[in-house]
């Protein structure tokens, strides 16, 4: 059906809109006028909450909220009245009159939404004082989120995306007028909630009510202890992305200038997190083509994001046998580097501190789980250690945004770095690690594996168009050698929920399923840079599919480091040191 | 309930019991039940008044009460004030003339005249 | 055989006051007298005037009885039933004549009302359907089943009847709408959420005639295509619950809800829903968020209920005095209901009378009655021979009716003209004694404590403005304020996202527009006219009035007036905490309050 052209006055100018169109995107994308918004996330939140988008329309009474009016025939709409300037400077103004005037040492100093909002609007003085007469306690139960509750605008995007996005449903409003904030079940904090500590909350807040637990300070006292032999690791996600915090262009492939920023702060090894990751595909290629073989449980997930174990931990504790037990990348990449690496070069392994930077928050919650201290089991036998002298296997996880300013603030002028390699042995790694990073990588990356290992022969065409791209649902029949193997990749909870509701019900068509907790998965994780660019996952894609393509080696299988560590130390994939060493096992968090 | 004709029904049933409460067009008994009244039976004779009305499905007049109206030595006595007529305090009204007023003057429209022991001036 | 009926109020306010032992002393007095099979004790929902309560109304005579307690309430069996004898010290009493009114056709207060809406109410037995059925209930379900559902929505349409729970929208059209809308199922539901401060009428319909909203429900429900309804009545009503409840279960019982009512291929039933209390959910769109389970937050209209309501679907929602209107029109006819009322506004409207009048309660009369019949006619004028002042209309969402007004008729239109509403119906009267600027603050920090949150104006805006008016009343205000406040309560108006936001400001623009004198005395003078506001106040002594008694010095919890015995006493202005204990121990009227 044809859409339907709707006639609008903007300003006094005509336009013709489609029918369905609001009044917001009709001034964004017809006129070219930018109505500014704070509460509005399109297709996400459109509450009207803020009554900052608010314009004069012709015949309202009162003004009318750009972001969800619609446009009607004939419709005549003043953006810049002094009626409409004077309304979003005094909402504004409201805004501010309550907030923390702290925005010298506020962590989005730089990036705060509301602060240039007031700006833009040219606020100058908030005429009205602050009334509240104390401050909310801020919620620190989380390990990965800090939430400061005095900053919040109430704008309910963090609501919005926790459930409509991620179908979690952690975050509500509570309390009403003045006294709303945005809260937890009875007020219980994140860290005791369903919380899967993703992140996205943090990456859609206007302000800095939502921020990651800081390890930074920590990482600094490793780096200035020369007793530790401090390590770093590097998710494929952050070396596309973390150019975006130095100005350098949507997309940059920053993983030379990330290497060489990083030797820079003075980590002893850079190594990366892609090895780790051809690990997991070693892992967990042979854990699925053991279960097609052995009649084992399928489908077969894949569990390398945090968020969505814990997701599936507390919304679908029944069908965890379904979840693969290889351990996530991250922590693979902790235990070989105390366990292998220590033992190669002879370092004590109590000596070793893990940082690894990551695209994510939960990452953080990840490393403090009881489970995640096998190198600390295997040494304790042979090195006669003490329970209380037990160590984790990743000791730091600092986000993408972290790592940036540690960077800034030892005055490392990023963009211009000549570009550095990582480090051998557990920096070498295949373009199959590298994909990890974008949703589908998982999944491409194993079968690129799967298939040379169960026919033996090589593929002729290394990339699996099917699974790539921002959908949030895609599925494939992958033919191995006249076997069809039935694949399905989700990105971002809400479509995770929608196939494990089928796997729940035994009616799930798929053997092996990729699931990543972010939408994009881990380029859109919530330890990202935070853009504005609307198209930033799409470049952060490209980039990663740029690098994959650049590698020398693609496959998992053939990275010799990996073969290397098989013949040396593990054996064969899902031998008995394999599985002791780099699988991991859940636990059922549902509410009962 | 099928049909309206099942609710009128209940409707016709139900207005005889709210009898007491809708607005009597036609006229009033005042039953005079004052101590001397209730020693010489106007108890009996309100009763009788009552049922009388009933069975004769008159609705349009109402049955009060009143403290003595100062003729002792008649009680039981009772007014019947009918609307557009003088009103008739009768005596001795046991319960058998009760029935009678009413029957006659209530009903019938004819002043009991052997119960007169008052007439109101025309 | 029954002789007689006492009829006894079981309105909330008068069980409140007492109801539940009157009726055990009566009953017990009725047994012990051996009259219980002759005497029939009826509780009825309320009878309006509230402040009179407990009444007991003594059928066939129809004897009002006022103020019975406990005590007496034995006389009125022992005098009225065993010896004829009215008790005349329960009898109303003209406030300025003294005359005692017999029945309740004697009482100014009920002569000049026009019972509509409340015509059952205090005259029925909410818990008898028979007794509905007697009063002609559910005919008019009957004959609208044989008429179409567009000739039902054409006569709501031009009876001309407007929503009674604030806005004034023509019924009709919303009916019309929400028929025409696409989508199916289709809901209807009714907003007892009543939340105005001292507005009662639909919590008193409630209780005192469910039946004629369940009737009016369904018919609707058959008008516009729904087969479900839903109640939402706040949680503080339980009494209306409770009753509506049992209403909802005879109903299903004869048959008026459920499958195939009357015969027809028509169904419908009704679930009640029960609120928090939250004022906000008064509004509609809030309101059909919380039915369906949600936290109640409005959300922007359009898309309106009728296009997509409850979960989506095409919702008709009115309010409980607007569905009580809906039986008679349909049973009278359109024109009937244009009988009284003005052309723009017909039929009657129920106000709750309170505040600084004799008589306070509900009052149902015709739409265009002027605030003079309401306060001085039925209200029977202000105690204590004071002066009116104001009367204050449409709750915190509101303004204010000043003298000037008196003999305006009142009406939707007419009150907006002057920059109030009528709102549910609730109608304070203020007299001299009352400050305006206070007024306006209380309204506004109930809108304050109720605003849902959502949106910045409502629950930043009016927080700032009631800091402001604190600030005046606490003598702390400003050169500006005024401008300020209506400059925020203009933004506020302008940019608030439901019914809530767009009126909070209305009781202080409404005072400032005719009482800004009022405001300049509090901000400029630092004083307070009305001598209402604590921290304007001066207490002293007027030398030739103090004996020097010493009482005052005495009283006073921060001795801050010295003084010795027979000399005059004096007040230390920087101790005073205007307690005002001094003003009120002093009997020679020595202490000045000023």
């Amino acid at each position: 059906m044809e859409t339907r052209m709707l006639n609008l006055k903007i300003n006094g100018r005509d336009y013709q809109v489609p029918e369905g169109t609001t009044i917001l995107k009709a001034a964004r994308d017809y006129a070219k006028i930018d109505v500014p918004t704070l509460c509005y996330l399109e297709g996400i939140s459109e509450e009207g909450a803020c009554a900052i988008c608010v314009v004069e329309v012709k015949g309202a009474r009162n003004l009318q909220r750009a972001c969800v009016v619609k446009v009607n025939e004939g419709m005549e709409v003043w953006t810049n009245t002094a009626r409409v300037r004077e309304a979003r400077k005094l909402n504004v103004e409201l805004l501010l009159a309550n907030h923390p005037k702290d925005c010298f040492t506020c962590e989005r100093s730089q990036n705060c939404d509301l602060r240039e909002l007031a700006s833009e609007l040219g606020v100058r003085e908030v005429e009205f004082p602050r009334t509240s007469t104390e401050w909310l306690p801020i919620d620190n139960t989380s390990l990965s989120l800090v939430r400061d509750p005095n900053k919040c605008v109430l704008c309910r995007r963090c609501v919005n995306v926790c459930a409509k996005v991620q179908s979690v449903y952690a975050i509500d409003i509570m309390g009403r007028g003045s006294n709303s904030t945005v809260s937890t079940f009875l007020d219980e904090g994140l860290g005791n909630v369903e919380c899967v500590n993703c992140g996205q909350c943090l990456l859609v807040c206007p302000t800095g009510a939502i921020t990651e637990r800081s390890e930074i300070p920590d990482v600094w006292k490793a780096l200035g202890d020369p007793d530790k032999v401090v390590v770093v690791e590097t998710a494929p996600a952050v070396r596309v992305a973390i150019g975006e915090e130095f100005g350098m262009p949507d997309g940059t492939q920053a993983t030379g200038k990330m290497t060489a920023a990083l030797r820079g702060l003075g980590f002893d090894k850079v190594f990366d997190t892609d090895f780790s990751a051809d690990l997991t595909i070693m892992e967990e290629g042979f854990e699925l083509i053991g279960r097609i073989k052995n009649g084992g449980t399928l489908p077969l997930i894949t569990s390398c994001s945090p968020g969505w174990v814990k997701f599936v931990e507390t919304f679908f504790p029944k069908v965890l046998d379904h979840v693969s037990t290889c351990k996530s990348p991250q922590q693979m990449f902790g235990t070989v580097t105390k366990t292998y690496w220590a033992e190669k070069m002879g370092i004590d392994p109590r000596k070793i501190v893990v940082v690894s930077v990551m695209p994510c928050t939960a990452k953080k919650f990840e490393k403090e789980r009881p489970e995640m201290k096998t190198a600390f089991h295997y040494w304790q036998e042979k090195m006669g250690l003490k329970d209380e002298e037990a160590f984790k296997d990743v000791d730091c996880v600092l986000t993408t945004r972290e790592a940036a300013k540690m960077i800034r603030e030892a005055g490392i002028d990023f963009a211009n770095l000549p570009d550095e390699d990582f480090d051998k042995p557990l920096g070498e790694s295949s373009g199959a690690g590298v994909i990890f990073g974008a949703t589908g990588g998982v999944m491409e990356a194993a079968l690129r594996t799967a298939y040379e290992v169960l026919t033996k022969k090589s593929l002729a065409k290394l990339d699996f168009e099917d699974v790539r791209g921002l959908e949030g649902i895609k599925s494939a029949d992958i033919d191995i050698d006249g076997t069809i193997l039935k694949v399905a990749v989700a990105n971002g909870l809400g479509n995770a929920r929608v196939l494990m509701e089928q796997v729940q019900k035994g009616e799930s068509p798929y053997h092996f399923i990729e699931i990543m907790c972010c939408p994009g998965g881990c380029l859109g994780g919530g330890g990202q840079p935070i853009s504005k660019n609307p198209d930033i996952k799409k470049r952060r894609a490209e980039a990663i599919y740029r690098e994959d393509a650049g590698k020398p080696i693609r496959k998992s299988h053939e990275n010799p480091e990996i073969t290397t560590i098989y013949k040396d130390f593990l054996g064969e994939p899902n031998s008995e040191k394999a599985h002791h060493l780099l699988h991991t096992e859940y636990c059922d968090r549902s509410c009962k | 309930m099928k049909s309206l004709e099942e609710l009128k029904r209940i409707k016709e049933q139900t207005l005889k019991e709210m009898d007491l409460r809708q607005a009597k067009e036609r006229g009033k008994v005042i039953v005079a039940m004052g101590t001397c009244g209730i020693a010489a039976g106007a108890k009996d004779a309100l009763m009788a008044i009552i049922e009388e009305l009933e069975k004769a499905d008159i609705h349009d007049v109402k049955v009060v009460q009143s403290g003595c109206m100062g003729l002792c030595d008649k009680e039981p006595t009772v007014e019947v004030a009918m609307k557009d007529q003088p009103a008739v305090i009768y005596g001795d009204v046991n319960d058998a003339n009760a029935r009678r007023i009413v029957r006659e003057h209530v009903q019938g429209g004819n002043v009991v005249a052997d119960l007169v022991i008052k007439r109101e001036n025309i | 055989m029954i002789r007689n009926q006492l009829l006894v109020c079981a309105g909330g306010a008068c069980i409140t006051s007492g109801e539940k032992s009157v009726k055990d002393v009566l009953v017990d007095e009725l047994k012990k007298n051996g009259i219980e099979d002759e005497v029939q004790v009826i509780e009825t929902g309320c009878m309006g005037a509230c402040d009179l309560g407990p009444i007991v109304v003594v059928y066939p005579e129809g004897t009002f009885y006022q103020k019975v307690t406990v005590e007496n309430a034995g006389l009125i069996v022992n005098e009225h039933l065993v010896k004829g004898r009215t008790v005349s010290e329960l009898l109303y009493s003209e406030p300025t004549s003294e005359k005692k009114a017999q029945t309740s056709g004697d009482i100014p207060f009920y002569t000049r009302q026009v019972k509509r809406v409340l015509r059952n109410c205090g005259v029925i037995d909410p818990l008898s359907i028979e007794e509905y059925i007697a009063r002609d209930g559910y005919f008019a379900l009957g004959k609208a089943l044989e008429m179409t559902p567009d000739d039902i929505i054409g006569v709501v349409l031009d009876s001309g009847l407007r929503g009674r729970g604030g806005a004034g929208f023509p019924t009709g059209l919303k009916w019309k709408a929400t028929r025409a809308a696409q989508g199916s199922p289709k809901y209807v539901v009714c907003n007892g959420d009543e939340g105005d401060p001292g507005a009662f009428m639909d919590r008193s319909v409630l209780e005192g005639d469910p039946h004629s909203i369940i009737e009016a429900m369904a018919i609707a429900g058959y008008a516009i295509g729904a087969e479900q309804g839903y109640m939402y009545v706040r949680a503080e009503y339980p009494l209306a619950i409770e009753r509506f409840e049992y209403a909802i279960g005879k109903a299903r019982e004869y048959g008026f809800l459920g499958r195939n009512i009357l015969g027809t291929s028509f169904s419908f039933d009704i679930e009640i829903r029960i609120g928090a209390g939250a004022f906000v959910c008064g509004e509609e769109t809030a309101l059909l968020r919380s039915i369906e389970g949600k936290r109640g937050t409005p959300s922007i209209k359009p898309p309106f209920p009728a296009q997509s309501g409850l979960w989506n679907k095409p919702t008709l929602i009115n309010n409980v005095e607007t569905y009580a209107n809906i039986p008679q029109i349909i049973t009278n006819g359109a024109e009937w209901f244009r009988s009284v009322g003005t052309a723009k506004s017909p039929g009657t409207k129920v106000f709750a009378l309170a505040g600084m009048v004799q008589n306070t309660g509900l009052v149902e009369v015709p739409m265009g009655t002027t605030l003079r019949e309401l306060v001085f006619d039925i209200g029977g004028g202000i105690p204590g021979g004071k002066k009116f002042k104001a009367a204050q209309t449409g709750g915190p969402s509101g303004g204010v009716i000043t003298p000037d007004y008196l003999d305006m008729p009142i009406d939707y239109d007419t009150l907006k003209e002057i920059g109030t509403i009528m709102g549910s119906g609730g109608l304070i009267v203020l007299d001299e004694t009352s400050c305006m600027v206070d007024v306006a603050k209380f309204y506004l920090g109930f809108t304050v404590d109720e605003s849902c949150g959502k949106c910045t104006p409502c629950r930043e805006g009016t927080r700032q403005m009631f800091h402001m008016m604190e600030q005046i009343c606490d003598g702390k205000g400003k050169d500006g304020d005024i401008e300020k406040l209506t400059k925020l309560g203009k933004c506020i108006i302008d940019t608030s996202l439901c019914g809530l936001g767009q009126t909070a400001p209305n009781p202080v623009l409404s005072t400032i527009r005719f009482y800004e004198d009022e405001y300049r005395a509090h901000i400029y003078d630092k004083k307070c006219p009305a001598h209402v506001c604590k921290h304007l106040l001066t207490y002293s002594v007027t030398a030739d009035k103090c004996v020097g008694c010493t009482a005052c010095a005495r009283q006073c919890s921060v001795h801050a007036i010295t003084g010795e015995v027979k000399k005059v006493h004096v007040i230390d202005q920087s101790k005073c905490i205007k307690c005002g204990s001094c003003y009120e121990i002093c009997r020679f009227g020595a202490i000045r309050k000023e």
